[in-house]
């Protein structure tokens, strides 16, 4: 058990957004080429004075609000981002001073590329379980469009910039499973902007698809296995949003097609952030009730993934 | 393996192909895989139903459908 009960959602997304039309602009392609290859209609950019910074933090302070727990109260913050604004100080611990936390909790940045915000849900849970503290803000924040190369229409077309917040109690008695992997890989890969170097963003898209495809239906078969599970069982399955037609495929192998959520026409790939943008959708349509079993995966850059079934 | 084995694989893998409508004579990309990922579908469908696996990048050179068909076949299919 040790589980985690999510108490509250919030979700940030910057002031610009960008049709495929829009798109057309930068590189050579169509709102036909881009919806028909992977379901996105249009994304997030930072405009100036947004980063993956004022994101997180406007995005955490509406999860704390409405999770009625005192700031003070809150044990640990962890942060998903690959596109942070620094590499230190962490986005973490701005985040920490913007929301006035106390002094005496951990916080830290976790970079697993898509399937980040899920591990920064299992190292919140640890810090949590080892640290005596009952609440958790675990974040996923990002701008990707910082980390584009906006004259490659394989890549800049499937990203977005925003972020999602979540604020989660420890709860001894609650299901909990997780699974998390790695497989070495550089298939994805990207640098943020520093002074001495700078990676757009490159990736193998068949490469890429082919991963992602095969270990979404692994991941939730390794779930359904170590918590004695079905997709009976399960209300919801809320992947990583990167491509619809990877969701599709591995629809095709699990099955239960209507408990994917799916909201990539409207952000598209928001890497970390991803999954909880997903959480704070559902929250506000009400889709989600206490004691509802979830079903979260994600996956990306490392290559990563990670799977945690958990009751609400 | 033969075309009436192949045509259920892609039904089922690639909604926008008519699986029924698939000759020995259609070209692979573009009238079955319209693009690079329906090939990785179909590749990774393939592999799941007949244990072959036909790389991303041989996937590429084959013409024909039937070129497909003979590789799997030569490969146990």
């Amino acid at each position: 058990m040790n589980g985690l009960k999510l108490l509250a959602t919030g979700r940030a997304l910057p002031s610009q957004t960008l049709s495929n039309d829009d798109m057309s602009r930068y590189v050579e392609t169509s709102d036909e080429w881009i919806g028909g290859r992977t379901g996105i209609r249009q994304r997030y950019f930072c405009a100036e004075g947004e980063n993956a910074t004022t994101l997180a933090i406007e995005a955490s302070r509406l999860a704390l609000e409405r999770s009625g727990i005192p700031a003070a109260e809150i044990g640990c913050v962890v942060v998903a981002t690959s596109s942070g604004e620094y590499v230190m100080p962490s986005t973490a611990s701005m985040v920490h001073g913007a929301l006035a936390l106390d002094e005496n909790i951990p916080t830290l940045d976790v970079g697993a590329a898509c399937a980040g915000f899920l591990y920064a849900v299992e190292v919140a849970r640890g810090l949590l379980l080892a640290g005596g503290r009952r609440y958790a803000l675990v974040v996923g924040t990002e701008q990707m469009s910082s980390v584009l190369d906006m004259t490659d229409r394989t890549t800049c077309v499937l990203f977005g910039d925003g972020a999602g917040a979540t604020v989660f109690e420890l709860d001894t008695e609650r299901e909990y499973v997780s699974v998390q992997g790695t497989r070495s890989d550089m298939a994805i890969r990207s640098g943020c902007p520093s002074i001495t170097q700078k990676v757009p963003m490159q990736m193998d898209g068949q490469a890429v698809f082919r991963f992602a495809a095969a270990i979404i239906p692994k991941c939730v078969q390794d779930l359904f296995a170590k918590g004695g599970r079905t997709m009976d069982d399960v209300d919801w399955v809320v992947c990583h949003q990167a491509n619809e037609r990877i969701l599709d495929a591995s629809i095709r192998r699990l099955g239960g097609k209507e408990k994917f959520y799916k909201n990539i026409d409207r952000y598209a790939n928001t890497s970390a952030a991803s999954i909880a943008i997903a959480l704070d959708e559902m929250n506000e349509q009400g889709l989600l009730e206490e004691g509802q079993r979830i079903v979260m995966v994600g996956f990306g850059g490392g290559l990563t993934w990670a799977g945690i079934m958990l009751c609400i | 393996m033969t075309l009436e084995n192949l045509k259920p694989v892609i039904a089922e893998t690639l909604p926008n192909c008519d699986a029924e409508a698939v000759t020995l004579d259609a070209r692979l990309i573009p009238e079955v895989c319209q693009d690079s990922l329906d090939t990785v579908e179909l590749s990774m469908a393939l592999e799941d139903k007949f244990g072959v696996n036909v790389p991303d990048d041989l996937m590429a050179t084959f013409g024909t459908v039937a070129d497909l068909i003979a590789y799997m076949s030569e490969h146990g299919a």
